[in-house]
């Protein structure tokens, strides 16, 4: 596509967005290290989505490239996000 | 296709557009595959908590962590290669991309040496070990040998095309007006990195 500009991402940004992923994994790690019961497993999943997140919007361009992306990705999640609850829905009530 | 002029310079079969939404096209494939492959983990872990839990402290949460640490700096190197192309320095893309394929071979090598040790104990798929291992015991570690092993090749995969993209960077076929080879490498060493940020929390740090 022609008119879409090709946003550079500043080489500062990358550095930033790796810094929060390791400091974020490393909360993970200290998290599940405490005894919080089934909440342990929430907080990992929780901040693993967080780092997903960060990863696609940053690292694979998702909030810089064309929205179309965007889209197709969100869709996907959803449909995923479908599927998990309807087999827990499943197994919680069988 | 006269109204459909994209390109300024380049042949008129080429859309790099196109080409991206076909690399996305097949990350939800991957994505939708692993996904499913967590369901059954979770599913699995649902009904054998006991098991699962304390089958999770063979693991090395040290291992598992720097195995993160590690693909989490591949995957900035290459945004900043894909960057540093942008702004036509062909000189530090090269070099990313070579941080990249050493850092990719170093999670190899840990995750041979971690399995190496599992193995060295009798602990592999098929093995009597693990066929004498109770259900939860089983379901476990035959989940972490697949999913951690098809992992380990995408990451082979991974590195194959990042290869491929750095020796087209050096012939020059890979340049600053033309580098959708490197973005789509690029999503897919990501998808790699993504999988991972799933898998490590669910195998390593269950409590």
């Amino acid at each position: 596509m022609e008119n879409e500009k090709h946003h550079i991402v500043p080489y500062l940004t990358h550095i930033m967005v790796l810094l929060g992923l390791i400091v974020l994994t490393v909360i993970t790690v200290l998290i599940t290290s405490v005894e919080l019961g089934a909440y342990n497993t929430t907080a990992a999943l929780i901040i693993a989505s967080l780092k997903g997140a960060v990863v696609l919007l940053y690292f694979m361009h998702l909030k810089f490239d064309h929205k179309i992306y965007w889209v197709m990705v969100s869709i996907v999640i959803a449909i995923f996000a479908a599927v998990i609850m309807v087999t827990f829905f499943d197994y919680l009530y069988r | 296709m006269e109204t459909m002029t994209h390109q300024h310079h380049a042949d008129a079969h080429r859309d790099d557009t196109a080409s991206k939404i076909g690399m996305w096209l097949f990350i939800f494939t991957e994505i939708l595959l692993f996904g499913g492959l967590f369901i059954v983990y979770s599913v699995y872990r649902h009904m054998n908590p006991v098991a699962f839990h304390l089958a999770h402290e063979e693991l090395s949460i040290t291992m598992g962590f720097i195995n993160t640490i590690i693909l989490l700096v591949s995957s900035a190197t290459v945004a900043i290669s894909i960057s540093a192309i942008q702004k036509n320095d062909r000189k530090l893309t090269l070099l990313m991309l070579g941080i990249t394929l050493l850092l990719a071979l170093t999670f190899l090598v840990n995750k041979y040496f971690e399995w190496g040790g599992k193995f060295e104990h009798g602990m592999y798929p098929g093995s009597e070990l693990m066929k004498n291992l109770s259900n939860g015991d089983m379901l476990f570690f035959s989940l972490y040998f697949f999913m951690t092993g098809l992992h380990g090749v995408h990451i082979i995969v991974g590195m194959v095309l990042l290869g491929i993209t750095l020796y087209k960077v050096k012939t020059g076929a890979v340049n600053s007006g033309r580098y959708a080879l490197l973005e789509n490498s690029g999503l897919y060493w990501h998808l790699v990195d993504l999988i991972w940020i799933f898998l490590f929390p669910l195998f390593y740090l269950i409590h």
